[in-house]
């Protein structure tokens, strides 16, 4: 094996090869390292980590990643600490209140995982933040008045409103975790229980007719919202958390014509991620300096 | 049963699959390199029992690497897609118009699915799968509800599981777009039989769910296909998936 040539090959298909690694020479020096003290049987591991570092952290690295999450997490923990303790808000001695409980204790459980998990890796938890449910952005003035914990269909909105990004928040940071495998499972483990969180907000919002939800499914059709409130403000950042869930061509595989299915269904069976920039023009009017 | 080798494994050659072209050809047979010619060998070794015919139906090999983990779920979304199909060519009796909208919606769904890794794991593709559906009544709201329940968390658990074993990052967002998707299911399925048991994590905890710290269920590749066997005549070796 000739470690010069790999390297070449790699240059050859991405020239930026070592722009995503610290640079050639580094990249170089860890190899003449590994020759030095390792068999030539473990090189083709070590050329695959490198290769992980390369292509799978494009961005920021894993504690920023999960301090990210954990802004997420306080987000929604607060939002339904809030809410299951609003008097009047959730229908008493319906299975509502059961359900937003369970999702509320595990809100809580990923901010306390979170913290934990940042603090074992050495890093720094963020503090918990303040908080603006009016979509004020700290003015405490914003489009959704005091409704968010006063109008039950405007919570269950803002509720699948803020599931969807948070399943579409993480999906969009796995890849930023591959240098870290208990990490990025554990990340896995909390992004299908957000998916689940969402599909039961959805189920419930059907039930209730709230706000808009028409026929609204567990799944995310295309990219509607099924949130009308009439509030221009509000149905603006709503639609947010949806563009670019229409898409129905993945990997240049068309889903729709490769199983003759329709836009619907097709956009329905993926789920896309956000960027870490595109959530944080979701989520912060919900956050006070 | 329809038995159609890996070609790609008889010839040792890549496709021209479109995962390929989604990252770069080159960067696409560093990474599968090893897995095309491993599974050459595989695929010369089991030619001579093709035609036999006896009861031992030979194992199809899922392969190494990205592109063993990639045939691994599309066992299991064959596996889904065959389940809701017959669901929904005859539905069990009493079934409520929403019921039925929803199994359908989700047979469509995992038929993306199955469809998706065939095409897009071109001739790296593993043969299409005969499943056992004799353990199931299928005119029984209880019995196709409780599968349906126990595939979604099984793929969900199957799909957390594998992330950690894929090499591209490319793959790990695809992976991530459809197992929230399954958890979508698993969700609204839970519903049907008991509304607000959507994410009852201490249920899950058999399938690796961490009901203290909020996370779901995950497994390795064996401990899924331990399950997933039960439904598949067709055996699978995943001996050769990465671990």
């Amino acid at each position: 094996m000739n470690l010069q040539n790999i390297f070449n090959d790699i240059e050859n298909v991405d020239p930026e090869v070592y722009d995503r690694l610290d640079s050639r020479r580094n990249a170089m020096k860890r190899f003449s390292f590994i020759g030095k003290t390792l068999a030539l049987a473990a090189i083709p591991s070590a050329l695959g980590s490198m290769l992980k570092k390369a292509y799978g952290q494009s961005t920021g690295n894993i504690l920023d990643v999960l301090n990210f999450a954990l802004k997420l997490e306080y987000l929604e923990a607060e939002f339904y600490t809030r809410g299951v303790a609003a008097s009047g808000l959730i229908p008493a001695g319906t299975p509502a209140v059961g359900a937003l409980t369970t999702i509320r204790d595990h809100e809580n459980a990923h901010v306390n995982f979170l913290r934990t998990a940042i603090t074992a890796a050495g890093g720094m938890p963020i503090a918990r933040p303040n908080f603006d449910f009016t979509a004020g952005g700290g003015s405490q003035n914003g489009p959704l008045g005091n409704l968010t914990f006063t109008n039950y269909g405007v919570f269950l909105a803002v509720a699948q409103a803020f599931e969807d990004t948070g399943v579409r928040a993480y999906k969009g940071q796995a890849g930023n975790l591959m240098s870290n495998d208990d990490v990025l499972t554990a990340a896995l483990q909390i992004h299908s229980v957000e998916a689940r969180h969402a599909a039961h907000i959805r189920y419930m919002r059907r039930a209730h007719m709230s706000v808009g939800a028409g026929q609204v499914k567990p799944w995310i059709t295309r990219n509607v919202s099924h949130v009308t409130s009439g509030v221009a403000a509000v149905d603006n950042l709503v639609q947010m958390v949806y563009n670019g869930e229409e898409v129905t061509t993945q990997a240049t595989v068309n889903i729709a014509s490769n199983s003759n299915l329709n836009a619907d269904r097709a956009s329905e069976a993926f789920d896309e991620p956000l960027t870490l920039q595109q959530v944080t023009a979701i989520v912060t009017p919900f956050f006070a300096p | 049963m329809s038995m159609d080798p890996q070609s790609a494994a008889k010839t040792g050659q890549a496709s021209s699959s479109p995962l390929e072209s989604m990252m770069h050809r080159r960067k696409f047979l560093l990474f599968t390199g090893t897995a095309a010619a491993t599974a050459a060998l595989i695929g010369v070794s089991c030619k001579k029992d093709d035609d036999d015919n006896n009861n031992t139906t030979p194992a199809v090999n899922l392969g190494t690497g990205d592109v063993g983990i990639l045939n691994y779920a599309y066992a299991l979304e064959q596996l889904e897609a065959a389940f809701y199909i017959k669901v929904m060519q005859a539905p069990y009796g009493g079934i409520t118009a929403a019921e039925s909208e929803y199994l359908a919606d989700i047979r469509d769904h995992e038929i993306a699915h199955r469809d998706f890794f065939k095409a897009a794991l071109g001739s790296n593709a593993i043969q299409n799968l005969e499943v056992n559906f004799d353990s199931i009544d299928f005119t029984s709201r209880a019995s196709v509800l409780g599968t349906a329940k126990a595939f979604e968390d099984l793929g969900v658990s199957a799909y957390n599981g594998a992330g950690r074993l894929l090499q591209s990052s490319d793959f790990l967002t695809l992976a991530g777009k459809i197992v929230s998707v399954e958890a979508r299911h698993a969700a609204l399925i839970r519903d049907l039989l008991q509304n607000g048991s959507f994410a009852d994590l201490p249920s899950l905890q058999p399938l690796g769910a961490v009901p203290a710290n909020g996370l779901d269920a995950a497994r390795t590749p064996t401990q899924v296909l331990e399950i997933a066997k039960n439904y598949l005549r067709t055996p699978l070796n995943a001996s050769n998936l990465p671990s």
